[in-house]
Order: C-alpha cells, then structure tokens, then sequence
C-alpha cells in the first residue's frame, strides 16, 4: 500500500481538465452537472494520491474500492478516469451513444466501475460486503463508498451504518459529497441532515469533517485512515454544488442541465475564470 | 389538460386528496404552493413514503404519490403489497418514467417489469395511458375508484382523438382481419404509424389501446384474436407478465387458442440513450414494427420521434 503525495498543482490541474470533461458531457442530451462538479475534486484526489487503483491492476482482488453510490456524478468519474488513463479521451464524446456504455450512470461495461448505481442507497451495502471479505482474507485494500448527502434521506444507508459499526470495518470509509442539495432543494429545507457529524458519530463511526475541494484538507483527513480501530471511517466532505461555475453554483434549477453548444463554449472559459454566462436554456429538465 | 392542471383541480375540489412525492417533482412543481399541508414530500424515502400513505388512507384521505417507476415498484415493493394491497387502501401510484421513457439513465431506472409486479398485487388496478389526454382522461374514474392503482404516466402528444374512458375497457381504434395490435402506454405512438404502413401494404388492420390493464378487457381480446388471423402484442416491458402473458391467460381461460407474437423486451434491459435512438435500436419504431410484421421492407416514411423533455 503505497502512500503517495502529489503536488497540490498537479491535482488542480487534473480537477481542472476533469471539470472541462463533466462540461463538454452537458450538452446534446446533457447531464447532471451540479453533482459532478461538486464531487470532481473529491474523485481525482482519492484516484490520484490515495486508492490503489491503476489501469494494471483493476482485477487485482488486492486492489483498493471506489463504489459510486450516488451514481449521477459519473461524468465526474469518467472524466477521472480519461485524465488517469483508465479511459480513452475520445470516448467521452461517446455521451449517450448507442455506440457505447457512457450514459446518466455508472455502469461495469467500463473498466474501473467496480458497480453499476443510479438507484440510490444500494452500494454502501455492497462496499460493507467487499469490506467483509477483506477482513475474512485479512487483506490490507481499503474500500470507499461516495454518497450524495441526499442520498442519505434512503433508509438503507442508515442500516448500512448499524452494520458497518456491527462488524468493526475500519477498513471501510463512507464520504459523503455534502453540497446541501437534493434533486430540486437545498436539504436543509426538505430532508435536514445536520447535525450529520454527530449522527455518524452516534451511529458509532470514526467521523472526520473538512472541505470537500481543499486539497491540503482531503489529503490530511485521508491520511488519517484508518481514523480509529475497529471504527466505520466517514468523511463528510463540504462540497459546492455546481463548483467551478459560479453561474450554476448553489442554483436549484441547475440539476440535470442540457446545455447548448454556444453555453458550453461558454462555460468553458467561465471555468478558466473569464467572465460569466448568460444561461438561456431550460432549466429545470428533470428526467 | 395537464396531469398537473388536473390533479391540481381535483385536490382543490376535494380535500380528501393528498399529493405527496419522494423527491421527484417533475410532474407536480406548482402544487406545493397551490395545496399548501396537503403536499408532502418525504425526500427520497420511497418505502416511508408508502408507509405514510396508508397512514393516510387510513384517516380517510386518498393520496396520490409520485416517484420514478423503477423505483415506486421495485424498492417499495413490499411496502405496496403490504401497506396498499392487504388493507385494499386507495392508494394511487403516478410512476414516472416507465419503459422506455427512462431514456439514458440506464437499467437501474429501466422500469419494465412494473405491469408485472403491480397486476401480481391483490387489490391492485393497473393503467397505462397511450399520451397525455388518454392519461388525463383515465385519472378522475381512476381517482374515484376505491382500490390502489397503478398508472404509468405518459405525458406525450399523439394526434388520435381517444374515446373516453371506461374503467376494465379498451379502445378498439380499428378492426381488422389480417393483423391486430393489442398495445399500450408510449408504444401507441408508433402502433398508429405501424398501422398506416400496413394499410398502405395492403393489409386489413385492427388496433387496440388496452388502457386498463388490471382488470383487463377480456372481451376486445377474445373478439381480436378470433377475428385476425395474426395478433402482435405490442409494449415496452419485459415479455414475461405483461400484456402477452395477459393475453395467454385470457385465451387459456377461454379455452381459445390464437396465432400471437409478442413483441417486448426479452430478458435484457435496453440499451440507454435519448428516446428516439432507443425505440430504433431496441427495433420499436412505427416502420420496424410494421416491417417486422410484413416480414419484408418498405420505402415508408417513419415520422421524426421527439425527444422527451420535463421541463417548464
């Protein structure tokens, strides 16, 4: 288990690209943006300075685990993915092509998605199963579970929780993108999760509070891990929906976003800090 | 009329009514402000959100509840069977993105086993409108009817002008001696550009818009597969359970035996993209089901399909 430091400016840089990925996907069908970029600096830091997962040992069974519970953030992945050599670049104009598997959610037909999601609540049972199997061999792989903090209103991420602490998987970690946002409001004012800290806490997990896109803050906090023995490891990362883009930052409406071309060309260089976007497309495309 | 406009009309003129949600508000985004205590949105709970229903029902409201069909049928299953089925409770199902509507998202989202599951439930009545005035023409008598309902929302535009609706009737669109298509739901779009290529081939043509699927109209199908030499059953669900197992256990039951070739999903989930490259890959479009028919190709026209679009 190697520990690797990357510099902060190589995984900015790599954020960056990821971001002018998930962007390009939001067009002709479009995506859903507002997740992805929240939870793109949370990706490329643990795919590039703390899983062991590289494109020569994805069916290694001493690999580490990355599930994506919350699944509608894959853009977020797969530009990762692109960027680390898992994925051929040019396949991400592959976007809902009937040509290949890169759709609204994660799938196994591409290599490195260790399961499919898109229902929510569904793989934080499945990493305590992978977990499980770990401790039995008495492996050293960590395993990571991302979540939506929405995602958190499903019941069965709770039950995975009292199992998870049950069974003492201090090799398990949950990460929870907190953007305070679900599908069409901030959670705050539907679902409220807060005190979120001390609900895993009272759920008896190793609890670690930080920025989700402060690089300094994910490699501190990871570099803690395992946080305590014996313990569920939680990382509730504060994320932005929408992060990156000011013009769709914290915006209700801008959840699945299909954007034309003249407003990708747009907010690319809105990404890159030059100047704000007059969005004229629909919003509030929910499918 | 809208599904919105409608159910909007119906809670304000009823206070019996709830409307309630687990987080998908596609359908329903004005009706907070318009129904103030009597919406309610549980999050993405789908199962407390059932629960809640019959907690509801069971003081005498009727609530009508709204989440993405896959997961309405599939993750509350138990909760539907149990809370809505046993106790028999008006519960009524508004599923979001059946079949083939689901477009990109992928399997998880691909709800096409639901007829299947929802007509297994005792006390269940089950529905599929072919666009959006079937829809809002089938909802007050479905509203009004004391059981749980399921109904797969298909808030798309076609230029058939339905004849109204009859709880456990279908709409004979036309009859016809040589083939008959039994269909519902999304797929009637391209049934009616189907007929018209088999027309134009010469055929005599019959076309069916079950509707209500549980109870079903035994009749229509006993008469069409007596009356045409060939009957296609037609619907974007998996082949096991849904309208060519219904049509089976009708003609089983009747002792009739018919010439029928089902045409479903079998045994694999499609394959996610925008609607219009699905219904084309899958083999669904009005031309490929006319050509699959006649057993040949033709020069015909097959009529832009548009992009489904929730939005507002």
């Amino acid at each position: 288990m190697q520990r690797v430091t990357t510099p902060i400016n190589q995984l900015e840089a790599t954020a960056l690209k990821v971001r002018e990925h998930i962007i390009k996907m939001s067009t002709d069908g479009g995506c859903f943006v507002g997740a992805s970029l929240s939870a793109a600096d949370l990706i490329v830091y643990l795919y590039t300075d703390f899983l062991n997962i590289n494109p020569s040992n994805l069916n290694d069974p001493d690999r580490d685990y990355l599930f994506l519970s919350k699944g509608h953030d894959v853009p977020a992945l797969y530009g990762t993915f692109a960027e680390l050599g898992l994925l051929a670049k040019d396949r991400l104009k592959n976007h809902l092509s009937l040509n290949d598997h890169i759709y609204w959610h994660p799938n196994t037909h591409i290599p490195g998605i260790e399961f499919h999601s898109g229902s929510l609540g569904h793989l934080p049972s499945v990493a305590i199963g992978v977990a499980m199997d770990i401790k039995i061999r008495g492996g050293k792989n960590k395993v990571i579970c991302i979540m939506g903090d929405g995602e958190l209103n499903e019941g069965t991420c709770w039950e995975a929780a009292l199992v998870a602490n049950a069974y003492k998987l201090d090799n398990l970690i949950f990460v929870i993108d907190r953007n305070q946002f679900q599908a069409n409001m901030p959670t705050e004012e539907l679902i409220p999760l807060e005190p979120l800290h001390d609900k895993f806490t009272a759920f008896g997990a190793a609890v670690k509070r930080i920025d989700g896109h402060s690089f300094e803050a994910l490699h501190e906090a990871f570099s803690a891990y395992p946080f305590e023995t014996g313990k569920l490891n939680v990382v509730i990362a504060d994320t932005v929906r929408g992060k990156g883009l000011p013009s769709i930052e914290r915006r209700a409406d801008r959840w699945f976003c299909n954007f034309n071309a003249d407003e990708v060309e747009s907010l690319l260089k809105e990404l890159h800090g030059e100047h704000l976007t007059n969005l004229t497309s629909e919003t509030l495309v929910v499918r | 009329m809208t599904y919105e406009e409608l159910l909007t009309q119906t809670a304000l003129a009823d206070d019996r009514f709830i409307v309630m949600t687990a987080e998908n508000r596609a359908l329903v985004r004005n009706i907070p402000g318009k129904l103030g205590k009597r919406f309610i949105d549980t999050g993405i709970t789908e199962q407390t959100m059932i629960g809640a229903a019959a907690g509801l029902a069971l003081r005498g409201r009727i609530p009508v509840v709204h989440a993405l069909a896959s997961f309405l049928t599939m993750r509350a299953f138990e909760f539907v069977r149990t809370d809505a089925g046993i106790p028999n409770l008006p519960i009524k199902l508004s599923s979001f993105i059946p079949g083939f509507l689901s477009d990109g998202n992928g399997p998880t989202h691909q709800a096409v086993e639901d007829i299947s599951l929802m007509r297994g439930i005792p006390n269940m009545t089950v529905f599929a409108p072919a666009d959006e005035q079937d829809l809002v023409m089938m909802l007050p008598e479905i509203w009004k009817h004391p059981h749980p309902s399921y109904v797969r929302i298909n808030t798309r535009k076609t230029d058939h002008q339905h004849s109204p609706f009859k709880l456990g009737k279908a709409e004979i669109v036309s009859k016809g001696e040589d083939v008959t298509i039994l269909t519902y739901g999304l797929l009637f779009e391209q049934a009616l550009i189907a007929v018209e290529i088999l027309k134009n081939e010469g055929l005599s043509v019959g076309l069916i818009n079950l509707r209500s699927l549980k109870p079903v109209d035994e009749q229509a199908i006993l008469e069409a597969t007596r009356e045409s030499a060939l009957t296609i059953t037609l619907e974007d669900h998996f082949v096991t359970g849904g309208l060519y197992s219904i049509v089976a256990e009708v003609l089983l039951k009747h002792c009739q035996t018919a010439k029928v070739i089902p045409m479903a999903l079998k045994d694999k989930w499609f394959k996610p993209s925008l609607l219009p490259n699905v219904l084309e890959h899958e083999g669904f479009t009005g031309k490929q089901i006319a050509e699959k028919i006649l057993g040949y190709n033709t020069n015909a026209y097959q009529p832009e399909i548009s992009i489904p679009q929730f939005s507002e």
